[in-house]
C-alpha cells in the first residue's frame, strides 16, 4: 500500500489530500472537502496529465520563434520527452495560431499546435 | 489636430477589450495607441495555458487569448497605432504621443480609457545588499527573453518571490534545461495561484521556502550565488539561518505596480493602496470622461476579469461620449474596505449612474479560512458570502444590485469586511 500526499488545485482552498494506492488501484482518498477534490486526486495518482507549452524556432519570420502547445494533455511522465523533441523542430514562416506543425510528438499520439502568429499579420 | 471620440491608451488585454466593447456599443471613432510593435501586451509572452477558463470555458495560452481580441479589433476595423509612445495627456484630453513615422503629434479625444497595465517591482525596491552583477532579472524580463527572443538567461536559477510569473518561470526555465534550485518567498504564504504551485514547482520537485528572503548577492561580473535566510514575523532575517546557494541567475517575482505616470501627469486622484486611479461605479477617474481598467487600475489575478472590467469601461466611455450620463447630483455612496479587505474597486458610487448589477472587486490582506465576506449598508449587514478560504493572491468580489441600493435612499456608506462567524 502506497500513500501519496497531494495539494488539490481545483480552488484556492488547496486541500491537502492523502491517497492510498495499491497496485495502481485507489483504495482510499481523504482530506478533500468537495467532490471535485476527490476526482482530482483519483486522476492525479492513476493518470496524471498536463498540457505542455513551449516554443519552436522559426526560419524567416518577423520573430525568431513561435509559441506552441500540445493539442491535448499528455502523460506527465512524457513532459521532458516532448520538450526535447520540440528542440529539434524548425518551421518556416509564416505560421499562425492553430497551425499543426507535428501530428505525433514524441510518440504520445498528440499533435503540436501553434499558439501565436509569426508573420506580418499585425501590420495593415 | 486629429480628433477621436475615444482614445485607448495601451493595446494589451484591457485596451483590446475596452476598444472592442466601445465599438460594439456604437462608437465609430476609436483609436488605440500601443508602444510595442504588436497588439496583445503581456499576453504575447505568457505562452502557458490557463487563460480564459472563465470567459471561454477552455484553457487558452496567452497569445491565443490575445489573438481572439486582436482578430475582433481587425474585424471591427478599429484604428490603432503601434510603436507609439504616449508622452502626456492634458486635462482637456489632448494626447501627446510620438513614433518614428508621425514624429511628435497631438490628438484630441472626447473620452480616454487608460489601459497602460503594470510593471514589475525591481531589485532597487528591495534593498538587497551586495554587488550588481549580471544575471539578476525580473521574472517577466526572463519570460520575454525565453519565450519571445529565444535566449536562456542562465543555467542555475534561484527565484525570489512566489508570484505567478515567478512560478511560471520556474517551470519554463526547467523545461528549457536550466536547474531551478529554489523559490524563496518572504511571506508565510505564496502570492501565486495554487494551481501554479502544483504544476510549476511540485511537478518538477522545485522547493518553495516560505518566510525566506535573499540577504546577500555574490559575484562581481556575473552572479555567483545568493545567501538566503529565514525571516521572522516582521519580515526581518533571522541571524544564524543563512544559507549560501550557488547560482548564475536570480529572478525576481516580487510584485507588480500599476504604470500610472500618465495618470499622475493628468493630476487625477489616486488610491494609495492599489497605486491606481480612484474610480467610481462607471470606472471613471476623478477627471470626467477619463476611464481606467485592467492592471493600471489594480493588479488582477486573472485576465478574464481584466476583459470583463475593460468591457464595462468601454461601454461607459460610449455613454459618456453620447451624453447618456445622468446629471450627477453629487450624491455619493463611499465603499469602504475594512477588517482584512485592503481596497475596493470602485471606491464610490454615484447612485444615479448605478448599473443594474455592480461588481466590486478587492483583495484581502492575509489568508483567512472559514470566513464570510460581509457587505454592510451603513450599520446593517445586507449580504454575507461564505468563503472556505480567502488569500491575498486571489481577487474577491461582491455584486451589489441597483434594486438593493434604491431600497436604501438615505445610504451613506457601504462597508465590505472579512468576518469570522
Amino acid at each position: 500500500m502506497e500513500k501519496r500526499e497531494l495539494t488539490c488545485i481545483c480552488c484556492p482552498l488547496g486541500c491537502q489530500l492523502t491517497v492510498q494506492i495499491d497496485e495502481n488501484i485507489v483504495q482510499n482518498i481523504s482530506g478533500y472537502t468537495c467532490n471535485r477534490g476527490r476526482i482530482y486526486a483519483e486522476k492525479e495518482v492513476t493518470n496524471p496529465t498536463r498540457i505542455v507549452t513551449s516554443t519552436v524556432r522559426v526560419i524567416g519570420g518577423e520573430k525568431p520563434q513561435v509559441s506552441v502547445k500540445t493539442k491535448e494533455d499528455i502523460p506527465k511522465s512524457k513532459i521532458f520527452d516532448v520538450v526535447r523533441a520540440l528542440k529539434y523542430i524548425e518551421i518556416e514562416a509564416p505560421v499562425k495560431i492553430g497551425d499543426i506543425i507535428e501530428e505525433d510528438i514524441a510518440g504520445t499520439g498528440v499533435a503540436i499546435v501553434v499558439t501565436s502568429n509569426n508573420c506580418d499579420c499585425n501590420i495593415r | 489636430m486629429k480628433a477621436y471620440d475615444i482614445v485607448v491608451i495601451g493595446g494589451g488585454p484591457a485596451g483590446l477589450a475596452a476598444a472592442t466593447s466601445a465599438k460594439e456599443n456604437g462608437c465609430d471613432s476609436i483609436l488605440i495607441l500601443e508602444r510595442d510593435k504588436e497588439l496583445g501586451g503581456i499576453l504575447n509572452q505568457c505562452i502557458h495555458n490557463g487563460f480564459g477558463l472563465h470567459t471561454f470555458k477552455e484553457e487558452l495560452t496567452g497569445p491565443e487569448y490575445a489573438g481572439g481580441f486582436i482578430d475582433r479589433v481587425n474585424e471591427l476595423e478599429i484604428e490603432y497605432k503601434l510603436n507609439t509612445m504616449v508622452m502626456d495627456i492634458s486635462r482637456d484630453k489632448v494626447i501627446t504621443a510620438m513614433n518614428s513615422e508621425d514624429g511628435l503629434f497631438e490628438i484630441q479625444a472626447k473620452a480616454i480609457i487608460l489601459c497602460m497595465g503594470c510593471r514589475e517591482r525591481a531589485r532597487g525596491a528591495l534593498n538587497i545588499p551586495g554587488y550588481r552583477p549580471a544575471g539578476i532579472f525580473s521574472a517577466g524580463t526572463a519570460q520575454r527573453l525565453v519565450n519571445m527572443e529565444g535566449y536562456l538567461p542562465g543555467r542555475e536559477v534561484v527565484i525570489l518571490g512566489s508570484g505567478d510569473i515567478g512560478l511560471i518561470m520556474a517551470r519554463r526555465m526547467t523545461l528549457e534545461g536550466a536547474k531551478v534550485k529554489l523559490v524563496a518567498e518572504l511571506m508565510p504564504y505564496s502570492g501565486g495561484l495554487k494551481r501554479n504551485i502544483v504544476q510549476c514547482l511540485d511537478d518538477f520537485g522545485i522547493p518553495l521556502k516560505l518566510s525566506h528572503t535573499v540577504v546577500d548577492i555574490d559575484g562581481k561580473e556575473r552572479l555567483k550565488g545568493v545567501t538566503i535566510a529565514a525571516v521572522d514575523e516582521n519580515g526581518r532575517p533571522i541571524h544564524g539561518t543563512e544559507e549560501y546557494i550557488s547560482c548564475d541567475t536570480l529572478l525576481l517575482s516580487v510584485g507588480l505596480i500599476p504604470e500610472n505616470e500618465l495618470s499622475n501627469g493628468l493630476g487625477i486622484e489616486m488610491d494609495k493602496v492599489t497605486n491606481g486611479p480612484a474610480v467610481n461605479e462607471s470606472l471613471e477617474t476623478s477627471l470626467e470622461g477619463v476611464f481606467a481598467c485592467g492592471n493600471v487600475l489594480h493588479v488582477h489575478d486573472l485576465v478574464d476579469y481584466v476583459s470583463e472590467e475593460a468591457k464595462i469601461a468601454g461601454e461607459n466611455a460610449v455613454r459618456y461620449v453620447s451624453g447618456q450620463y445622468a446629471e450627477s447630483t453629487e450624491k455619493l455612496v463611499n465603499i469602504v474596505p475594512e477588517n482584512g479587505v485592503r481596497y475596493t474597486v470602485p471606491k464610490f458610487i454615484r447612485t444615479e449612474n448605478m448599473p443594474e448589477n455592480l461588481t466590486v472587486r478587492f483583495r484581502v490582506g492575509g489568508v483567512v479560512k472559514d470566513c464570510y465576506i460581509s457587505t454592510y449598508f451603513d450599520d446593517i449587514c445586507v449580504m454575507r458570502k461564505k468563503r472556505p478560504v480567502v488569500a491575498p493572491g486571489e481577487m474577491e468580489e461582491v455584486k451589489i444590485a441597483r434594486d438593493l441600493l434604491n431600497q436604501n435612499p438615505d445610504l451613506k456608506q457601504i462597508t465590505i469586511r472579512i468576518e469570522k462567524e
